[in-house]
This record gives structure tokens, C-alpha cells and sequence, in this order.
């Protein structure tokens, strides 16, 4: 009885030593995840999130107080990326439905509208719109990011936010509409 | 012209479907089916008829809890030939609940559960036959020797008493299948070649006129079912031929070292379920891998498991069990035999000009 | 037919053609004995500019401008791009975008052409010599024409033969398997021009310098091959006809180089790597055409057929006319069909209206009837695995479906999926009816707007650096202005302030002297 409480006990003092000392031996630092973060992040400082900047959103992703969703541009692939850094659960867990289905979105300048103000074309953080003072602008959809910023400052509020057209070169097939177990053909269920 | 035909092609369908494929099986299943009812007369027919009824009645029930399309899941044939099977596979005189009990396994337990049609992991029949073996030992194996020539001995009344009323078959005569027999026999002590001459003729086993489960005592018809269906290009003779094949090697290698604990393997082939369970069992799709190799791998392994529990288990028969332990190794097989892509080597590289010939 | 006809014959030629493949019913029959006939002038001609895989041609026209036959009308943009030819003489009533066919139905720049009736030809291209001409001439006299692969794949001939540039070339392949079902233009086509498709084939070879020619004939057309038999010589080669066994897809560029050949093209590579180039037989017809007759790619043979049609038939049209006038031609549908297709009845497209045209890609016009296509309930796969057989790409077609409907896009790229050919065998083949092979284009589809946008996001982040650079580039340009005008400002008040000292001085000093006068 008594040896059975000795052995046993040297045991766990034994191992209990052992796991502190590697605790210290192998220390990871771990590395400053705004600056990971960051890097995924697509850097156009486009503000859609709410914080000032890229940088502004990391930070708050790391402290918790921003949802993995948070980055619209970046979509679900960002937000599966940022889940991988930060857990599922950090900034109390983010709906990934229905982000996948979501088109990209760019804007479209009513030409009509448009007075030629320069107002967007100065506001554009990636350079998307071009144009000239009293004269129409219009959207480069290739680099539009859909971010919003020029849709704010419109004075004639000529400029709206629209799916990215598809084209002939960007068309794909739907996914076939599913027919099995959901009950696609309802023709025959009793 | 409408929307709505917006598919992708190909716009064209070969004739193959699941319903036709159930049919093919049930057909090649037919012969060997009528010649046990015929053979064990009346309760068999009662208990087969039951059986079937009994899985349809599950399979509405669970796909109505599903809420899934009812009429269309229960006529593609998979329900009735779940219950076909798992009714081949009962002893033949065994009361009605029993029947009712495998069906009710299979189909709930072992198919919806998993579910549906094509998501379950294990063979459902083989499940039911497990489930049944380890819990209802008495009824399991219970057999009635076949009468040649029809219900003999047992009309009409006497069969309702025998499958509805509880009567564990009056003055048939009750006997060992040949498996439990030799096992028997060989664990009181008889060498091997006396306890052989004492049975039936390898003649009458081959062609089923020996005790056994309902549809599994005619080797020869479910070989000729089993050969329709691979003309028909239902299965492909891979697994049939890899089962068939291991045993045989298996279990002619132990028969030459030691004739006095080893049947010969004629013997094996010929006895059990083994030769259901290599054209109709194993060749389960849902169940089974789909490459060649991947097949081949399966077969094997379920006809080397077959032997081993044959040979040194607890069981007499272990195709039940084989094909379950197969069927779990069949996600891994899956993952790990892929057919090599064209213009790529096996591990997905695209293949080099230099080592073309 | 049995009610089991997958259990069908053996063919053992196919043991050494390629892995996979189906045989589905020809249905040949219904226009195999039709002779080609030339379809009367439509009453609207729409020429898309883009009926290539590659960029779109460049308009040369206008609204109202009156066009030739044969009159360059579009302009080959870039590398990988096709000229494009007025089909007739006539009007051009309008420059602008018009349904693509295409199963989108998206629009595309198309030009539209009312004919004048008198089919009056402008000028020719240059007669050309191939006996005479270089590989170079060949090759930029058939860019000129503005032909491109007609089996449908619509690749730019001329840059199939520039390929003797970059690769050791010494086989060129006519493909003339036409191994899907209804069509027989290829096979019509090499019945009754054999000797044209021969010299065509000659002409090709000797752009790209080539030793052999073999032509590829599907072993259900003997009247084809006995018709190519009598024309084996073609600008001093000698062709070498081999019959291939009737199996779908062996119309397959790379399915068919292994029959052939017995050498597998690496994956994602061209044949060309292993010295072989193919080309489809109406291709090679168009070749002659334009290289002896001067004739650009303005028409084409195809197929009409189906149960759909009231009159199937082989029809040479002009590159444009419209589908609806197609099928009025031959007599009109008898019933609505379930189907209307462009192509051939695996791998053709959908068509969203009867009113788009025909373009150069275009080998069959298929209206087919509920009864000939695919059944529509769909069951849940019970991996039975005849799609792993069937696939001729050695694919998992069932694990890339279920990867898909899970939404794994990175894991069915793993296992395979871009090396899909969308040859439609899987999902032919399926017990269960399912759509493979549209859940495989689908997240074809996705991976590549994935990718996309990926470098469009890189780009965008390139663009916000550039600017932000910019602005900042600015701002201190600004800053330097301010601060250079600020420096002024105090050496000019300081000069000022000594000047005024200075004056001040002077003044003072006057003061003094007249003081002390």
C-alpha cells in the first residue's frame, strides 16, 4: 500500500517536473499575429470593415472585437484563412453562409448623373476610376474592389453598387440544381 | 427551349439505371431464391414473403421521417432486394419476427440511419445477419434438413403454425449445416477425413441439398446467377473471382499441411454462404471500392477472413463478419487505390517524355 | 436492343486504343445517307466577332457600310485570334452586341448583314502555290483566311502549325473519328471530297514539315474510308489510313494520339510534345479551299439531326445564319424539342433561342426529343463506380462530385479535377443520372474566378500601395513647395528689410550731411 503511494506519487512529481521543464526549455514566442494578420489582409485600405485601414482592422481581429467576417472584399476564403490563425470562435464566430454565393460586387457610374466632379475618382483607393474635372467618369471594373468609398462622396448620387457582369469569358455552369434527397422532382413524392 | 433545359450535356443517357440495376440482381437471384422455397416448403415462403413486406414497411416509414421523395426511393428495387437478401440469409423455418427484425435492421439501422440510399458504410444485410447471429444464437441456427420434392410433411396449416404461431417445427427433422457440423465434430476430436465420409456427398452441396440458410445451400445456382451478372455487366469479376480465390488458395495451403484439422477446398467453396456472399454480397457497390485493384484488395481480404474465422473462430461461418470488417477498410482502400490520371504518373506528376518508350 | 443493353459487345481493337470510354447509340443512321447540300441564301446573316477560343476580332465595318463576299470584316486581335469574313455580299445593318450561341446566351459583338441576294464575291486572297510556298506563307496565308479548328475546340489553325517553331514535329494526325453521335458532316464530307480533304491534309503537313500524315477514321465509316483509300497522295506524301475502333471519345486530340501512337501526352501539355499535331478533316478541307481557291472560312458542313427535325440532313452553310433558318430549311421541328443543341449530343452546348447563328465551330445542329435525352430523376450516387470506369482520363468523377457539393474546391483539384476533359462519359453513364460533369464544369468555373480574383486582390493591393506612394509623393512635393516659398518669402523680407535698412542709411546719412552743412 505504502510503496504503491510512493511510486506513485514519484511518478507524478517526476513527470510534473519534466513537463515544467520543457514548458521553458522548448518556449515558443509567439509571433506578433497583427502583422500575420495584416498580410492576408488585402491592403487596400478600403475602409468597407469600419476601421481605419487594414492595419486598424488586424488589430481589432486580434484583440476579438472584430467578427472573421468583417473583410467583404476578402470574402470567404479571407475569412476561412483568418479562422486558421485565430480559431473559429474568435470575435465571437462569424456566418460563412451565403458568403460564397455572393457575387463580387464593383460600381457602375450613371453617366447621366455624372457630373464630373472628381469627387470619387479622388476618393478611389485603388485608382478604379477614371475621369477628369467636368468631365464623366467611369469604373475600371477590373480594379474595382467594390469597397464603397466613392458611392459615399457622390454628390449626385449617380454611382451604384452592382454584381461584376458576366462575361462570356467569365461564365461558368450553375451547380446542377439538386435533385436527389431534397426532393428536386416533386412530381413523384407521395 | 426554356430555361429551365439549361443543363450541360451530354445531352444523351445510356439505359443503364438503379432501378434496372436492383432488377438484374433479383433476377440472377432467382433461381437459387426458388430453389430453397421449394426445397423448405411453405415456411420459407412465409418467412421470404415476410421479410421483403417488412422492409418496404421500414423503408416508407424512415423515408417519410427523411421527408424524402416516398415513391420514388421505394421503386428503385434497393428496399425489396435489402430484404430479398437478408430473408436468403435466415434460416428457413425461423418464426416470422425474425424476419421482421433483420429487415428491420437492415433498412433502419444499417442504411437510414447512415443515410439513405448509397451513404451507408456497411452492407445492411450483413449487418442484419451479425446483429441476429450474436443476439437470437437459438433461432439462428436452427435447420431444418430440405425435403426433395416440396413441402412434405409440412401443408399449409402446420407451415402458418410454424412461421406466425411459435412452433419450432413440430417432427421436421432438425440437423446441423455442414460448417457448425464439422466444427463440431472437429472440436470433439474426429480427424478430419472421418467426420467427411460421415456427410453428405460434396454432390448433394454443391447443388444444395444439404441443411442450410434459406437462399444459400445451392452453390451451382448462385454460381449461374452470379455468371448473368457478370454478363450483364452488373459486377465485374473481380471481387467474385478474388474471394472465390483466396479461400480456395488459403485454405488448399492449410489442407495439404495438415489433412486432419483442414476441410479440403472444395469443400469450402461449396459450403456456407460463401458463395452468395462472393457474387451478390461482396459485389455490393455502396459497400464495396471501385477500382479494380481497390476490388481485388477487398475480395482478397474478405475471402483470407472468411477462412480465418472459418478455421479458428467461434463461428462456424464468418462471411457476415469478414465482409463487415472489409467494408470498413473500404474508405481507406478508396482513398489509397486511385486509378493513375491519363498523362500523369501514379503520383500525379505528368508523366516525362523520357521514359517513353 | 435488350432491356440490358450495357451488356453490350466486345470490340478487342479496343484493348489497345485508350482506357475508358462509352458507346453510346450512334444514331447515324438519320443523316449518314444524306448528301450535302447547299443550304439557300438566309434572309439575315449574324457574324459574332468571336468565334474563337482566344480574343475577340476587331470590327472593320460599320452600320451601313455595303460588304463583299469574302471581305475582311473582322481583325484578328492578338497572338491567339481569327480573322473573320463577310459570308455574302450585302449590308451591314448592324455593329453591336447580339446573343452569344452559347448556353450563357451572354452577349457578344456581332455583326449583323442583310444579303443583297447576288452572293457577289470581292476579292479573293492571293491565289497560293503550296507546292512553292514556304511553311511560313502557308501558315500566315491560312491565319489570313481565318480558319480555325472546326471539330468545335475552334483553335486557330495557323497557330497549330506555327507549333514546328517550338517543338520537334514529325506526325500530323487528320482527325477523322467524329466519334459523336447523330453527326456526319466529317463523314459526309470525306465521302464526297475526299481528294479536297487529302490535299488540304498535304498542304498542312507541309507547313509544318512534317513526315507522315495519318488519317483517323472511326471503324463505323467504311465509306469514308473507302473513299479516302482512292485519294492517298497528297503533295507528295503518301497518306497512311488507319482505322480506329469505335469507341466515344476518341475524337479526343490526346485519346486518339495514344490509339494511334500508344504514348500518353503529359498532363496539361500539347501532343506536340510528342511530335504529333492534330487536325480535324473540315479543317483540313478549309485549307484547300483557301489555299487553292482563295476562299476564307465562311462556311461550314453540319449535321441537323434529331428526332426534333422534320428533315435531317448534311448542309453546307454560310458562317452566321441563324439556327431558326436552319431548321426551317429542313422542314421545320415536328415537335417542340426538349432540347436544342449546338454541337453533337455529348459535349455540344444548349442554346438558349433558335434565333442565334452558326459559327465556325459549329459541326451539328441537334433538336432533340424528350425521348432521345437524358432521363431526368436524379438518385443519389451509390458509387458503383462505372463512372471510374468509363472515365477515359482516369478520374474519380464520383469523389470530384461529392467533393464539389461539399464545397472542397481544393481537394477535388487534388485528386484531379482539372484534368477533366467535360467529355460527358461519367455522367452518361451514371445509374443515378447525376449531373457530373456540370457539378465538375461548375467548380471549374469557380476555381478559376478564384484565382481571379486572388491576383485581382493582389492587384488592387499593388494599385492602393501605388496611390497611397503617390499621394504621399504629393503631398511631400507639396510640402517641399511650401517649405522652398516659405524660404523665399523670409530672403525676400530679409532683403527688403536690409534694403530698407539700407535706404534708411542713406537717408539718415543725407540727413546728417545736409545737417552738417
Amino acid at each position: 500500500m505504502l510503496s504503491a503511494i510512493a511510486s506513485m506519487t514519484t511518478l507524478g512529481v517526476g513527470l510534473g517536473l519534466l513537463l515544467g521543464l520543457a514548458a521553458r526549455r522548448f518556449h515558443v514566442e509567439t509571433p506578433p499575429i497583427v502583422d500575420e494578420i495584416e498580410a492576408l489582409l488585402p491592403g487596400t485600405n478600403c475602409g468597407q470593415c469600419g476601421y481605419p485601414g487594414c492595419r486598424a482592422g488586424a488589430e481589432a481581429l486580434a484583440e476579438g472585437s472584430a467578427p472573421l467576417n468583417l473583410c467583404p472584399p476578402g470574402g470567404r476564403d479571407l475569412a476561412l484563412g483568418l479562422a486558421d490563425i485565430l480559431g473559429p470562435q474568435a470575435g465571437g464566430g462569424a456566418c460563412l453562409e451565403g458568403m460564397e454565393e455572393t457575387a463580387q460586387m464593383v460600381a457602375f457610374i450613371f453617366e447621366d448623373h455624372c457630373t464630373g466632379c472628381t469627387k470619387c475618382f479622388k476618393r478611389c483607393p485603388t485608382d478604379a476610376i477614371i475621369g477628369a474635372n467636368r468631365q464623366v467618369h467611369t469604373v475600371i471594373t477590373d480594379a474595382c474592389i467594390g469597397c464603397d468609398a466613392c458611392i459615399e462622396v457622390c454628390p449626385t448620387e449617380a454611382i451604384i453598387h452592382r454584381p461584376k457582369p458576366r462575361t462570356l469569358r467569365n461564365w461558368y455552369w450553375d451547380k446542377p440544381l439538386a435533385g436527389d434527397e431534397t426532393g428536386g422532382d416533386t412530381r413523384l413524392s407521395a | 427551349m426554356t430555361a429551365s433545359t439549361l443543363v450541360s450535356g451530354p445531352h444523351i443517357h445510356s439505359r443503364f439505371n438503379v432501378s434496372r440495376t436492383m432488377m438484374a440482381v433479383m433476377m440472377c437471384l432467382s433461381p437459387a431464391t426458388a430453389f430453397g422455397l421449394l426445397h423448405f416448403g411453405w415456411p420459407a415462403v412465409f418467412l421470404f414473403l415476410v421479410t421483403i413486406a417488412a422492409a418496404l414497411v421500414f423503408e416508407v416509414l424512415c423515408l417519410a421521417l427523411a421527408g424524402k421523395p416516398i415513391l420514388r426511393f421505394v421503386t428503385d428495387g434497393s428496399a425489396v432486394l435489402t430484404g430479398w437478401i437478408v430473408a436468403l440469409t435466415l434460416p428457413p423455418w425461423a418464426p416470422w419476427w425474425v424476419g421482421v427484425t433483420g429487415a428491420g435492421i437492415a433498412i433502419v439501422l444499417a442504411k437510414h440511419v447512415f443515410g439513405g440510399l448509397g451513404q451507408n458504410l456497411f452492407n445492411p444485410a450483413m449487418v442484419a445477419r451479425a446483429m441476429l447471429l450474436v443476439a437470437l444464437p437459438v433461432q439462428m441456427t436452427t435447420w431444418v434438413t430440405p425435403i426433395i420434392g416440396g413441402p412434405v410433411g409440412t401443408d399449409f396449416r402446420q407451415a402458418l403454425a410454424i412461421t406466425f404461431g411459435g412452433e419450432t417445427g413440430i417432427d421436421a427433422v432438425s440437423s446441423a449445416s455442414t460448417l457448425s457440423h464439422v466444427k463440431s465434430q472437429l472440436d470433439a476430436g474426429q480427424p478430419m477425413q472421418a467426420i467427411l465420409a460421415d456427410m453428405g456427398s460434396l454432390h448433394d452441396q454443391f447443388f444444395g441439398f444439404v441443411p442450410g440458410s434459406l437462399g444459400e445451400i445451392s452453390a451451382f445456382l448462385l454460381l449461374l446467377g452470379g455468371i448473368g451478372l457478370i454478363l450483364l455487366r452488373v459486377i465485374t469479376v473481380v471481387i467474385p473471382l478474388s474471394v472465390l480465390g483466396s479461400v480456395a488458395v488459403l485454405s488448399g495451403a492449410a489442407w495439404l499441411i495438415a489433412p486432419d484439422q483442414f476441410p479440403p477446398p472444395q469443400f469450402h467453396l461449396v459450403s456456407g454462404s460463401l458463395m452468395f456472399c462472393a457474387f451478390f454480397i461482396a459485389t455490393d457497390y455502396v459497400t464495396s471500392p471501385v477500382t479494380g485493384l481497390g476490388k481485388m484488395i477487398y475480395g482478397i481480404g474478405i475471402g483470407a477472413l472468411i477462412f480465418v474465422i472459418r478455421s479458428w473462430g467461434a463461428f462456424p461461418e464468418g462471411v457476415a463478419f469478414a465482409v463487415l470488417l472489409m467494408n470498413a477498410c473500404t474508405p481507406l482502400i478508396d482513398d489509397y487505390v486511385r486509378p493513375r490520371i491519363f498523362g500523369r504518373t501514379r503520383a500525379g506528376k505528368p508523366i516525362e517524355l523520357r521514359d517513353m518508350p | 436492343m435488350s432491356i440490358f443493353p450495357f451488356a453490350g459487345r466486345f470490340d478487342p481493337a479496343r484493348l489497345f486504343s485508350f482506357k475508358g470510354g462509352v458507346h453510346p447509340e450512334t444514331r447515324k443512321f438519320l443523316t449518314s445517307d444524306c448528301a450535302i447540300e447547299d443550304m439557300p441564301l438566309p434572309s439575315l446573316i449574324r457574324v459574332p466577332l468571336q468565334q474563337h477560343i482566344g480574343l475577340e476580332a476587331a470590327p472593320l465595318v460599320e452600320r451601313g457600310d455595303a460588304v463583299l463576299k469574302g471581305q475582311l470584316i473582322g481583325k484578328a486581335c492578338g497572338p491567339v485570334s481569327a480573322n473573320i469574313h463577310a459570308p455574302t455580299s450585302g449590308r451591314v445593318i448592324a455593329v453591336g452586341h447580339f446573343t452569344a450561341p452559347h448556353p450563357s446566351g451572354l452577349p457578344v459583338l456581332t455583326i449583323t448583314i442583310r444579303p443583297d441576294g447576288r452572293d457577289e464575291w470581292g476579292p479573293r486572297l492571293p491565289r497560293l502555290r503550296p507546292e512553292d510556298a514556304s511553311p511560313e506563307e502557308i501558315a500566315a496565308h491560312i491565319a489570313e483566311a481565318g480558319i480555325v479548328g472546326m471539330g468545335g475546340a475552334t483553335f486557330p489553325a495557323a497557330v497549330k502549325l506555327n507549333l514546328r517553331a517550338k517543338y520537334d514535329l514529325d506526325t500530323l494526325v487528320i482527325n477523322a473519328a467524329e466519334c459523336e453521335p447523330y453527326l456526319t458532316c466529317d463523314d459526309r464530307l470525306m465521302r464526297e471530297r475526299a481528294e479536297e480533304i487529302a490535299d488540304g491534309a498535304g498542304i498542312m503537313a507541309k507547313a509544318l514539315g512534317v513526315r507522315d500524315i495519318i488519317v483517323a477514321i472511326e471503324a463505323n465509316k467504311p465509306e469514308a474510308l473507302a473513299a479516302l483509300e482512292r485519294h492517298k497522295r497528297a503533295l507528295g506524301h503518301a497518306l497512311k489510313i488507319r482505322v480506329v475502333p469505335t469507341q466515344y471519345p476518341m475524337g479526343s486530340e490526346r485519346h486518339l494520339v495514344k490509339t494511334l501512337t500508344g504514348r500518353e501526352t503529359p498532363a496539361r501539355a500539347l501532343t506536340a510534345e510528342l511530335g504529333v499535331v492534330v487536325h480535324n478533316a473540315a479543317t483540313a478541307h478549309a485549307v484547300h479551299l483557301a489555299c487553292r481557291y482563295g476562299e476564307p472560312s465562311i462556311s461550314r458542313v453540319l449535321t441537323v439531326s434529331g428526332r426534333g427535325v422534320a428533315r435531317p440532313a448534311n448542309l453546307r452553310v454560310l458562317i452566321g445564319t441563324p439556327v431558326a433558318e436552319i431548321l426551317a430549311h429542313c422542314g421545320g421541328l415536328v415537335e417542340e424539342p426538349e432540347r436544342l443543341l449546338m454541337g453533337g449530343p455529348m459535349m455540344g452546348q444548349p442554346i438558349q433561342s433558335p434565333r442565334v447563328p452558326i459559327v465556325k465551330g459549329t459541326n451539328g445542329v441537334l433538336a432533340l426529343s424528350a425521348a432521345e435525352t437524358r432521363e431526368k430523376d436524379v438518385m443519389p450516387c451509390i458509387r458503383c463506380g462505372l463512372c471510374v470506369q468509363v472515365c477515359p482520363m482516369g478520374l474519380t468523377p464520383f469523389e470530384l462530385n461529392t467533393r464539389v457539393e461539399a464545397g472542397d474546391l481544393d481537394g477535388a483539384a487534388r485528386v484531379g479535377l482539372l484534368d477533366c476533359i467535360n467529355c460527358g462519359c461519367c455522367s452518361f453513364t451514371c445509374p443515378s443520372n447525376r449531373p457530373l460533369v456540370q457539378t465538375i464544369q461548375h467548380a471549374k468555373g469557380r476555381l478559376a474566378e478564384r484565382d481571379s480574383r486572388k491576383h485581382q486582390q493582389d492587384q488592387a493591393r499593388r494599385l492602393a500601395e501605388a496611390r497611397t506612394a503617390r499621394l504621399e509623393a504629393i503631398a511631400e512635393a507639396k510640402r517641399a513647395a511650401m517649405a522652398k516659398r516659405k524660404a523665399e518669402m523670409a530672403a525676400k523680407k530679409q532683403r527688403e528689410a536690409e534694403a530698407e535698412a539700407l535706404v534708411a542709411e542713406a537717408v539718415e546719412a543725407t540727413s546728417r550731411k545736409e545737417a552738417t552743412k
